[in-house]
């Protein structure tokens, strides 16, 4: 007798339209947020803040409500729809131009309120959508758009460590830092993703998940070259693992 | 003994569910689909044990479905 062992998530809507790149991340994180609101019953109560960025496409897939927000705004829009629904699962899916650069402002005073939503976002060290400028999260030598030679620590500063940063503020409750470059990883990575909506659910403040992610185009490699450079080089300065967990603790 | 349902005309050629796959039951199909991608195809020679793995990676969602 057949079994069903996997179907799509009923979060992601019937007639989907999926336009990212071949081979890019972000399907696979969508999919992730997706089914962990499967798992825990809330698509009818959820409230999804979509960004500005390739996640800019959320309301194309998300089953739940979306916001669209300014760009770097999302937890400033998500902090509003939180505090006048309080009932209700608020998420918000930001790239890391918007979330740690643009947006860093309202990611950090959001956080430091505690203000009790969910946050996920796709680090890919670059701007995607607008052509493969250098971002926050832009690895030092890296070569990109807006930084011909490579990142110049002289001229264009670091890369935001942005799960070290956000741990140490007071309001978060759930702090992680995941890849999808493997079934494995994918798995841990839904099992983060599940944390972070926790941490909400149960009132004890902000849950965060940055996801290292690829973006083929702009870095001009298949996927599977762009997972290699996930392990080898993203992962040396941006450490996966778990780097605030109240939520375990508070069981 | 598994099998999967795979949507053609959602696959960008990726080509990720061919790595993932344990019994390598993926390959590239040789007539391109709506998109004008090569999707993958379910090499019927080879025995699916339906794992889900390849849906699990698909960035795409043309994994629709996995029974085993």
């Amino acid at each position: 007798m057949e079994q069903l062992v996997y179907s799509k998530p009923e979060s992601i809507k019937d007639d989907f339209k999926i336009s990212f790149c071949p081979g890019c991340d972000h399907g696979i994180a969508a999919k992730l947020v997706a089914e962990v609101l499967d798992e825990l019953n809330v698509r009818e109560k959820t409230i999804g803040i979509a960004s500005v960025g390739c996640s800019v496409f959320s309301y194309d897939f998300f089953n739940v409500d979306i916001v669209e927000s300014p760009h770097g705004r999302s937890l400033a829009v998500a902090t509003g729809v939180k505090r006048s629904k309080p009932d209700k699962v608020v998420f918000t899916y930001q790239g890391d131009g918007d979330l740690a650069s643009i947006g860093i402002g309202e990611t950090i005073h959001s956080m430091t309120r505690g203000e009790k939503v969910t946050a996920i976002c796709i680090n890919n060290t670059t701007y995607g959508m607008t052509g493969g400028q250098a971002g926050p999260t832009t690895l030092l030598g890296q070569i990109t758009t807006t930084t011909t030679k490579g990142r110049d620590p002289e001229i264009a500063g670091y890369p935001i460590k942005i799960c070290e940063l956000l741990k140490e503020l007071e309001g978060t409750a759930f702090v992680a830092r995941v890849s999808v470059d493997t079934p494995a990883a994918i798995m841990n990575a839904k099992k983060c993703i599940k944390k972070a909506f926790e941490a909400q659910l149960k009132g004890l403040g902000t849950g965060f998940v940055e996801i290292l992610a690829t973006c083929p185009t702009n870095w001009k490699m298949t996927p599977q070259e762009a997972h290699e450079r996930v392990r080898n080089e993203m992962a040396q300065v941006f450490k996966p693992g778990i780097y605030k967990d109240k939520v375990s603790e508070a069981e | 003994m598994g099998r999967i349902v795979l949507n053609r005309d959602r696959c960008k050629a990726c080509y990720l569910c061919m790595d993932a796959c344990p019994n390598k039951v993926l390959e590239a199909d040789t007539t391109v689909n709506a998109l004008g991608y090569y999707p993958v195809k379910v090499n019927s020679e080879k025995q699916c044990v339906g794992c889900a793995m390849c849906a699990k990676v698909c960035p795409d969602i043309a994994i629709e479905k996995v029974y085993r």
